[in-house]
């Protein structure tokens, strides 16, 4: 009997690791619930500024996706149908939002869009009032700096889904381009949107840095930020916990709704490859896609070019202990990473594996369960037993881990499925199962996949500002944090230093696993 | 006639040379060896894949550059020759005049090709309701109403059965002879080309050989044309 079971295993992946990490990571969350909601002992009343936090977080979530989706269309559009010199450089610069720090991004916006920033000094120089950054369009405006390439780069994949033949078909019939609108874009727009508005509304939902950064007051305060300032200026853990309940229940039941729509997000390469078109002649097309390249590139690169040109001046200034800072993040950045890969790899081999689509879900937790709510959470376990403050890298590294975990998710289950289905009778007869079948099989077919998840782990770690502004006491901090002291204390040019320390630590990160992945791919 | 005037074509580090002519009317078949290049000589001929070098010459008209709506030439490709979401009819009406509102008198003439073809009832269903051949039979369809000076295949039928391949083959020249529209096909069964076309172009070796009369061809072929057929 014995061997029968053997039989049955062998050459497949076995789910009882995938299981036991989902578990550990089901009862790390939980658990932070179970100890808010003991928290929030009764006094689950609602303040004005509580509703009023909730509405500017649904209100703020839904431009940010609103605006991001509604300008991917015409920039997508016009990435897909035009060639010229630079694209390929373009479309890999929608990918860096994605893992730019938030903190980094906010100061290259200010440089743009703040009160001293490029944009004012035009209106100043025409005579027109100053406009201010701060509030729910700024918040929008950020959102929409790191989603909109996102977005764009979902529709790009659709664009490149559409069969080459019909591209030659509307060639050889004459179509014009508003026919080519109706006929083809048009259908992949409306399938692709509704899941990139989803995904877009549910990580503007748990934003925090943003919010910190470019909205506060009583007018623009997210549910994320108003846990951090019951925790950090009022100490008020009951406060806290009501508004961690709060928030998941928010985003808790976005995530749930969006999981019908999310598309599956590509995060690869390819996406350089493009179609031939024949129908886009016209001088009316030319003008209008030439238009929204010209903007989308500037409003991409002009913020990365401020922050590389105020941060090679703002070297100088950068005090000491921000290299002893970036060392910290450094470590903390690697210990994530090897967080993420513990959980993922098997979690992915499970999903992979199994034959019910439920089980897809479990990945997607960590998108429903806002960082700040698992720290406070976990604040409340320590507080009684330790200082929480001494805890804070430790915490940092297992929720920023947390986090990357729906992403890691949705890059490794495609391939390790498709390693699975093509090589699971070929291992299966080799006698290959358990760690063998990983070392021998799953790991080098999905090396790229891994290297890339545990570059964007990597870099989404090492530019998080999140837990760790929770938890941090003055000795403790993370590059992020120690970039927002400087700018709260009006320390600019040590703040742009420190920024154009963390960009090159987080695409240097991302970069050398990245390479390390795609470098050790098997040649077909 | 259509001519190639010493046209070079590029594709990567591949090269196609061709250099002859076609008199109008003619059925033509293009065959050669898998990645010898056949595809991209119609490819070339339709204004998809560029040429580097030489002229195309359509009735006294240089089309080298002209844009592949402009060419007098209706192309069949291997498979998505329908907008899945469209109708049958509404396929077709496509090919009459590029918008999504035709005149009586352009759905008439829709519903006389569907009939002709065999698809009289079927105008208003899917592609993906209708068998692999009903779906050739409505493209072909759309070829009549466009009614152009050549028909261009690149292999259309080559996922039918013998029999149904060999129906079809007959429908592409009755098609061509009452558009009086010159056919070009490829294909990689000698039995096709002996069954419609007057002559053959072999392509191998990066050179597509102008067109010599089908039988005599496949009955005497030179050594490469010989290796290829086995």
């Amino acid at each position: 009997m014995a061997e029968r079971i053997v039989q049955i295993t062998v050459g497949k992946i076995s789910p009882r690791l995938g299981i036991s990490a989902a578990v550990l990571i089901a009862v790390l969350i939980l658990s932070a619930l179970v100890a808010v909601v003991s928290r929030a002992d009764g006094d689950f009343a609602l303040g004005p500024s509580d509703w009023s936090a909730v509405r500017f977080t649904i209100w703020q979530a839904f431009l940010s996706a609103f605006f991001s989706t509604i300008l991917a269309i015409p920039v997508a559009r016009a990435l897909a149908r035009r060639r010229f010199w630079g694209r390929g450089f373009l479309v890999t610069l929608l990918g860096a939002p994605f893992i730019l720090p938030v903190i980094v991004a906010v100061l290259g916006l200010l440089a743009i869009f703040g009160r001293a920033g490029f944009l004012n000094d035009i209106l100043a120089f025409f005579g027109f009032a100053k406009v201010s950054i701060y509030g729910l369009h700024g918040v929008v405006l950020a959102h929409v700096f790191f989603n909109l390439p996102l977005a764009t780069r979902l529709l790009l994949q659709g664009w490149q889904t559409v069969p080459a033949e019909q591209f030659r078909l509307v060639a050889q019939l004459g179509l014009r381009p508003s026919m080519v609108f109706r006929l083809i874009e048009w259908r992949l727009i409306v399938r692709i949107l509704p899941g990139a508005f989803a995904l877009v509304f549910v990580i503007c939902l748990t934003s925090f840095a943003v919010a910190l950064t470019l909205g506060g007051g009583p007018r623009a305060t997210t549910i994320e930020l108003a846990i951090y300032q019951a925790f950090r200026f009022d100490f008020d853990l009951g406060r806290a916990a009501v508004l961690s309940i709060l928030q998941l229940g928010v985003a808790g039941s976005a995530a749930g709704l969006a999981l019908w729509f999310i598309p599956s997000v590509s995060f690869g390469g390819g996406l350089d490859r493009m179609q031939r078109r024949w129908d886009v002649r016209t001088v009316w097309s030319v003008v209008l896609d030439s238009t929204f390249i010209v903007l989308a590139l500037g409003f991409l690169i002009l913020p990365l070019l401020a922050i590389l040109l105020s941060g090679l001046g703002g070297l100088a200034d950068v005090p000491l202990a921000i290299w002893g800072t970036a060392w910290t993040s450094f470590w903390v950045a690697m210990l994530s990473v090897g967080a993420l890969l513990c959980a993922a790899l098997p979690m992915a081999g499970w999903i992979a594996t199994s034959k019910r689509a439920g089980v897809e879900a479990v990945g997607l937790l960590g998108l429903a369960a806002s960082p700040l709510m698992i720290g406070t959470g976990w604040f409340i376990l320590i507080h009684p037993f330790a200082n929480p403050a001494d805890w804070a890298l430790a915490v940092t590294i297992l929720v920023n881990a947390l986090m990357a975990l729906p992403f890691a998710l949705r890059i490794l289950v495609p391939t390790l499925r498709e390693t699975a289905q093509t090589y699971g009778r070929l291992s299966g007869a080799l006698g290959l199962s358990g760690v063998a079948l990983w070392r021998c099989v799953l790991l080098p077919r999905a090396c790229p996949q891994i290297g890339f998840a545990a570059g964007l782990t990597a870099a989404l770690s090492i530019g998080d500002l999140g837990v760790i502004a929770l938890f941090a006491d003055p000795d403790r901090a993370t590059l992020p944090l120690q970039m927002y002291r400087l700018m709260g204390s009006y320390r600019t040019d040590a703040a742009a230093g420190a920024a154009l320390i963390l960009l090159v630590l987080a695409f240097g990160l991302f970069w050398v696993m990245d390479y390390w992945g795609r470098r050790n791919v098997i040649a077909e | 006639m259509l001519s190639l005037n010493k046209i070079e074509i590029a594709l990567g580090s591949f090269r196609l040379r061709a250099d002859f002519q076609i008199e109008a009317r003619q059925k033509v078949a293009v065959v050669g060896p898998s990645g010898a290049g056949k595809s991209t000589l119609v490819g070339a001929v339709c204004g998809f894949i560029d040429v580097l070098g030489g002229q195309l010459i359509l009735a006294g008209q240089d089309i080298t550059d002209a844009m592949p709506d402009k060419r007098d030439m209706a192309m069949l490709f291997q498979d998505n020759n329908l907008f899945p979401h469209l109708t049958i009819a509404q396929n077709v009406g496509l090919g009459i005049r590029p918008v999504m509102r035709l005149t009586l008198d352009e759905k008439s003439k829709v519903n006389d090709a569907l009939v002709r073809v065999g698809l009289g009832d079927l105008g208003s269903r899917k592609p993906s309701e209708l068998s692999g051949g009903q779906q050739s039979r409505a493209a072909l369809a759309r070829a009549l109403v466009q009614s152009k000076l050549w028909m261009i295949l690149d292999e259309p039928f080559a996922a039918l059965g013998p029999a149904l391949r060999a129906e079809m083959l007959d429908l592409v020249a009755e098609v061509a002879d009452e558009t009086q529209a010159g056919v070009m096909m490829v294909t990689h069964a000698p039995e096709d080309a002996r069954r419609i076309a007057d002559s053959v172009i072999f392509v191998v070796d990066g050179v597509a050989h102008g067109p010599q009369a089908t039988t005599e061809l496949l009955d005497n072929p030179p050594p490469a044309l010989k290796a290829y057929l086995g």
